[in-house]
């Protein structure tokens, strides 16, 4: 089922980074002419054999049938033009950096969206309620490029250096407890910029879900037959809340990724995000279509492991 | 379970409310929604800012001026230095000045003269709906008045956010717009007709969700053409947003046909001789109507953030128009914000509308739709 999924969009990112006209020796060519002192022709010629080199100048078709068959043999994404590096020398690490985060703030964000959410449904139209709801609409009202510029400034404005997962002192050290601490005191600015949204979505959702479910017949059976308040919150209604959120787990990492990629822009935070959006700018086409390709599939396998979560905890659902 | 019980509703509904419309019943739902009828002036006002911007903005937002860059915002008062009260509210001129420890340019309040302020002055001459006015709602005499303060070129930052409006508020509502179209005739097709082209759509929808939006659109945007016009890179992006945000409405839209399609009147439009596109155009569609509504409410506000994102980064629409992405762009850098934080007050306006839409959307999803399942925000 996924393997024609896949098929496809390895076919449309190739079409995409092959849009913008021209291609990176075009880059290069200017760059010659600038700043080399080449002429124009002979700037065009060195470009030409460039593109030779790279197999640029193949039609479309075969570069990339050449670019599938050196992934899927060799784990070979090509060439990165702007490092001057395999792409997949430059890629895993950073993609590493992006998913972790993207991660962690998936994880945060839905168990602390989760807890508001039951706290604010178990307490509906309370003053509590009210608080929570109103961040919760900030929180999904605000760009997280805005976030992070206001931390930037925050930070700065304390002596603190935004940017960056390490200190200058840990940035090639071995790795170390210290060298861990001073990652966390880093980590958790992108973490909390890209988080904040997501945990007011599924506080929403929770908040939501749990409402509804809070009034089924069910609960209120358990509730007449004398059980505490906290077991029929917890043991009852919550377990049944939560599957939407369960469902909608494939939905929430592209949408942490997307944030990711902005904030550590922003911020510049050496994860994916300021990779790819150079990538972008300067035609490097391989790298940034590893990139989309390799995010495509990480979202494909997390869907289908949402899909397999779902049935193994909820036995009703069936995939036929 | 649900199912039942919105049949039931469904039905006491029709039964209560015979012989009122559609629009009718939505409206009368909607004003219980106080959170939605804010949401709702907030998003009128702010339209209504943005169309009509020349008028109020005092100064010409287009015009250059050195001398004036980066003027903090004016405050506006009614006590003057001295402490005496004015009846007519009224703002300090600013004067350039060297600050004498760090050599900076800082800007003093002149104390000496209130410039008081007018009502319905005439000004500097702008065109709008074809007409030419000199009329602005407020300004002062002489001097300048700069509520928001200026940018880098020294340009009124009020006046350039009103405008920008028009930019970020059309191209999602545009957007939008063009998404529900293409979602609900896509999903209606899917729906109805079955077989291949349904295979076809499913397959479609399938791999645009599996990408992650945002990189995919930075990879779109970042393809168009540096040298084409402005407006060309707007209708063009208007044309990714909806691109590849149908899915989502398709795949309701189909699901909902599916269920439609057996039902009686359907059938009967059949045998009464009605073609296709009369049963799907005339009868299907209608009753998507909700639907289509709760996802033009969920894109607009996710479409003005993504505008504002992809314009902050250089990658969407770009100068000489303006949008609120494009004048933050004026913030990327630290010392920028540090120094003059006012250059950020675009991103109220961006928070302003988002929330403005989000409480609309609410409302209406809840007035619009008592069917559908409670959705994620």
């Amino acid at each position: 089922m996924s393997i024609p999924t896949l098929f496809v969009i390895s076919v449309v990112v190739f079409v995409v980074i092959q849009l913008p006209p021209g291609d990176y020796m075009t880059t290069v060519q200017l760059q010659l002419q600038s700043l080399g002192g080449l002429t124009e022709a002979e700037a065009a010629k060195v470009a030409q054999e460039l593109r030779k080199v790279y197999g640029l100048d193949k039609p479309l078709y075969v570069q990339y049938l050449v670019w599938m068959k050196n992934i899927i043999t060799r784990g070979d994404f090509g060439f990165s033009f702007q490092y001057r590096k395999p792409v997949a020398d430059v890629i895993w690490e950073r993609l590493g950096w992006t998913i972790l985060i993207a991660s962690l703030c998936h994880l945060i964000s839905t168990l602390v969206g989760i807890m508001i959410g039951i706290f604010s449904a178990t307490h509906q139209y309370r003053i509590g309620d009210y608080v929570a709801t109103f961040f919760a609409f900030i929180g999904l009202s605000t760009p997280s490029f805005f976030l992070a510029l206001v931390a930037m400034y925050i930070l700065a404005s304390r002596g603190i250096q935004p940017g960056g997962l390490f200190s200058q002192y840990y940035l090639f050290a071995p790795w170390s407890w210290g060298k861990f601490v001073d990652l966390l005191k880093h980590i958790w600015i992108p973490v909390v910029i890209v988080g904040l949204a997501g945990t007011a979505r599924n506080m929403r959702v929770m908040r939501g879900n749990l409402l509804d479910i809070l009034n089924q017949p069910y609960v209120l059976t358990a509730r007449s037959k004398g059980l505490p308040e906290r077991t029929v919150v917890f043991k009852h209604a919550v377990v049944n809340a939560l599957h939407p959120i369960i469902m909608y787990q494939g939905m929430v990492l592209p949408f942490m990724i997307s944030g990711e990629i902005v904030a550590s822009t922003v911020l510049n935070i050496p994860t994916a995000g300021p990779m790819f959006y150079s990538a972008l700018v300067s035609q490097d086409m391989y790298l940034a279509g590893s990139f989309l390709l390799l995010v495509a599939v990480f979202l494909v396998a997390g869907n289908l492991l949402a899909d397999i979560l779902l049935a193994w905890i909820d036995p009703r659902v069936r995939y036929d | 379970m649900t199912e039942k019980r919105t049949m039931r509703v469904a039905v006491n509904v029709v039964e209560a409310e015979r012989g009122k419309s559609y629009v009718q019943l939505v409206w009368r739902n909607f004003k219980k929604n106080r959170m939605g009828l804010l949401g709702g002036v907030i998003i009128v006002t702010l339209a209504f800012l943005s169309l009509f911007a020349p008028f109020f903005a005092p100064h010409d937002y287009y015009k250059l001026d050195a001398d004036k860059a980066y003027r903090p915002p004016q405050r506006i008062r009614f006590f003057d230095a001295e402490g005496k009260f004015h009846w007519r509210p009224f703002v300090y001129d600013l004067k350039l000045d060297i600050d004498p420890v760090t050599f900076s340019r800082i800007y003093r309040e002149d104390t000496s003269k209130p410039l008081y302020i007018r009502f319905f002055v005439r000004g500097w001459e702008y065109q709008i709906f074809g007409f030419r006015s000199t009329l602005h709602l407020f300004g002062v005499e002489e001097g300048s008045i700069h509520l928001l303060g200026t940018d880098r070129l020294g340009r009124d930052l009020l006046g350039r956010i009103l405008h920008g409006g028009r930019v970020s508020l059309t191209i999602a509502l545009f957007g939008a717009v063009v998404t529900v179209i293409l979602g609900s005739i896509l999903g209606a097709l899917s729906g109805y007709y079955g077989g291949f082209v349904d295979m076809l759509v499913q397959r479609a929808v399938e791999v645009l969700q599996s990408f992650p939006q945002l990189p995919l659109w930075m990879a779109l945007t970042a393809a168009l053409p540096r040298t084409w016009s402005s407006l060309q890179v707007f209708v063009c992006m208007v044309v990714i947003f909806s691109f590849l945000n149908w899915p989502m409405l398709a795949r309701e839209i189909r699901g909902k046909v599916l269920s439609l399609r057996e039902q009686d009147f359907i059938v009967a439009v059949k045998e009464m001789g009605g073609s296709n596109s009369r049963a799907i155009f005339r009868h299907l569609l209608p009753n998507c109507l909700s639907h289509m509504i709760v996802v033009l409410t969920i894109s607009i506000p996710e479409l003005i953030l993504m505008e504002s994102v992809l314009s902050f980064l250089g990658l969407g629409i770009q100068p000489p128009m303006i949008s609120w992405g494009v004048l933050l762009q004026g913030a990327q850098r630290i010392e920028v914000i540090g120094l003059y934080p006012w250059v950020m007050f675009p991103c109220a306006f961006i928070i302003l509308a988002v929330l403005g839409f989000n409480f609309l959307g609410d409302g209406l999803r809840d007035a619009a739709d008592p069917y559908s399942v409670r959705r994620s925000y």
